[in-house]
């Protein structure tokens, strides 16, 4: 695992940069179906009304919309997300936000309210001493990122399902959704919302989370991809209304799950 | 025998070489291998496994969410067409027969005809071993391709496949090598159709 890991590049600036330039969006996300001199080209030649733009986008957007259909088919409501001792953690663990690691919110503990929303039982916002003074689990698991590397982390905190219990939330709606601090949002299936190992994060590796992993709430889903765990979460919201989320409204699939 | 019902041996006109399922299903899939190999090489791009990238002129996709959209519409191509061929070669007998036997001497000898440049092309009826030897390490190489891509996709649901490979990270590597050998065999595959054009035609037109 340790040689493997030497391919997987580290923290660095060239890095953020080309994270920043993927962001870079919304003229460079709708070029993503110009094949130019690509493969694609050669692929596509003979069909030149797949290739213009809208069409193709929408084709594409269908096949992933059944895709979410798939996957949601696929999903084990009981099936763990594999487990990992101490000594597995990927040391220093990385950071990976769609801006700078010095751009992250400065979220202030006092102030800091939880805002609920939707079809629950107790709206009530949530200071952060209440939701310290949850029942909390250590997991340590694979962050799977959807550009392809991992990391394992240890991450503590409140099983959700256990939080949408206590605000009496109804558990047969189809999502929750969530919003950041940054302006970040992410929305995921009930079904996942009630899976054993989806968390309300307040500590990493034993401390409470830094700035930089989401202080002072996140939420870790080990069984979907990192960017569909949000981090500064200040709400959330049970609905029926599909909500897409921050990446998922660029393209990326919405379910993403592992 | 089985193969005259799918066209094989047909009486009156000589068989076609390759029976239309084979002409139709290899151009799908050639469509289906492109897209999936050129949004692979944007997905790699996002976080390379070694030292280098593709360059963007030869990607699918245009930007990671682009490429994986395309990547995760292509594999329903890819899987459903292969499935269809694999079924009715295994089922017609056109696999055994067109491949089978396969003998170390006689690849050794065919591998060294080759290399000299002494290797026939006259009959396209029967296979030399290299050819056999290729086909089925490809056939063999998209089987891992797929094996580990469902793993890399599935981590947890398909938790016992990625065991399988050595873990995620070890399925990302095999998933790579198998692209490697499928875009190796792609090589030696179109050099050998422009060298033996007659071999093109009958992938076209059967005959």
């Amino acid at each position: 695992m340790a040689r493997l890991r030497i391919s997987v590049p580290g923290v660095d600036t060239e890095l953020l940069a080309r994270d920043a330039a993927k962001l870079l969006p919304d003229a460079t996300r709708r070029q993503f179906l110009r094949a130019g001199a690509s493969l694609g080209a050669l692929v596509f030649l003979t069909g030149c009304d797949i290739v213009d733009g809208r069409s193709a986008e929408t084709a594409l957007r269908v096949v992933s919309g059944f895709n979410d259909r798939v996957q949601a088919w696929l999903f084990d409501p009981n099936r763990l997300a594999p487990t990992y001792p101490e000594s597995a953690i990927t040391r220093p663990f990385r950071f990976n936000a769609y801006y700078r690691e010095d751009e992250a919110p400065d979220v202030d503990e006092d102030t800091y309210r939880l805002l609920i929303d939707g079809l629950v039982d107790d709206r009530q916002p949530w200071t952060l001493d209440r939701l310290y003074a949850l029942p909390q689990e250590t997991q340590i698991t694979r962050l799977v990122c959807v550009e392809g590397w991992s990391a394992i982390g240890k991450w503590t905190g409140t099983p959700l399902r256990e939080f949408l219990r206590r605000i009496g939330a109804d558990t047969r709606a189809r999502y929750v959704h969530f919003t950041c601090a940054e302006g970040y949002s992410s929305s995921i299936d009930m079904a996942t919302a009630l899976h054993p190992q989806t968390q309300l994060t307040f500590k990493y590796d034993g401390e409470i989370l830094p700035t930089k992993f989401g202080f002072p709430m996140r939420v870790r889903i080990p069984t979907k991809l990192g960017f569909k765990n949000p981090k500064h979460v200040i709400g959330l919201t049970v609905l029926n209304a599909y909500t897409g989320g921050y990446w998922e409204d660029r393209g990326y699939n919405w379910f993403s799950g592992l | 025998m089985p193969g005259a019902a799918l066209g094989e041996g047909s009486v009156g006109r000589p068989a076609p070489l390759h029976p239309a399922y084979v002409r139709i299903t290899h151009w799908i899939n050639a469509v289906a291998i492109l897209a999936m190999i050129g949004s692979g090489w944007e997905i790699y791009n996002a976080s390379p496994l070694f030292r280098f990238e593709f360059p963007k002129s030869i990607t699918l996709g245009g930007w990671l969410a682009g490429a994986l959209l395309w990547h995760f519409a292509a594999m329903w191509l890819l899987v459903g067409n292969g499935l269809f061929y694999v079924l009715l070669g295994l089922a017609s007998g056109r696999f055994r027969r067109k491949w089978l036997p396969l003998r170390p001497a006689d690849f050794m000898r065919d591998l060294r005809a080759a290399l000299t440049g002494r290797l026939a092309h006259g009959d396209l009826t029967v296979y030399n071993a290299v050819q056999k030897a290729l086909y089925i390490g490809v056939m063999l190489a998209g089987l891992v391709s797929i094996a580990s891509g469902l793993a890399i996709w599935k981590p947890v649901q398909l938790r016992g496949l990625a065991v399988v490979l050595g873990g995620y990270e070890a399925a990302r590597l095999v998933h790579f090598f198998a692209m490697a050998a499928i875009v190796a065999f792609f090589a030696v595959h179109v050099v050998m159709a422009v060298i033996v054009p007659k071999t093109l035609r009958a992938i076209i037109v059967g005959r």
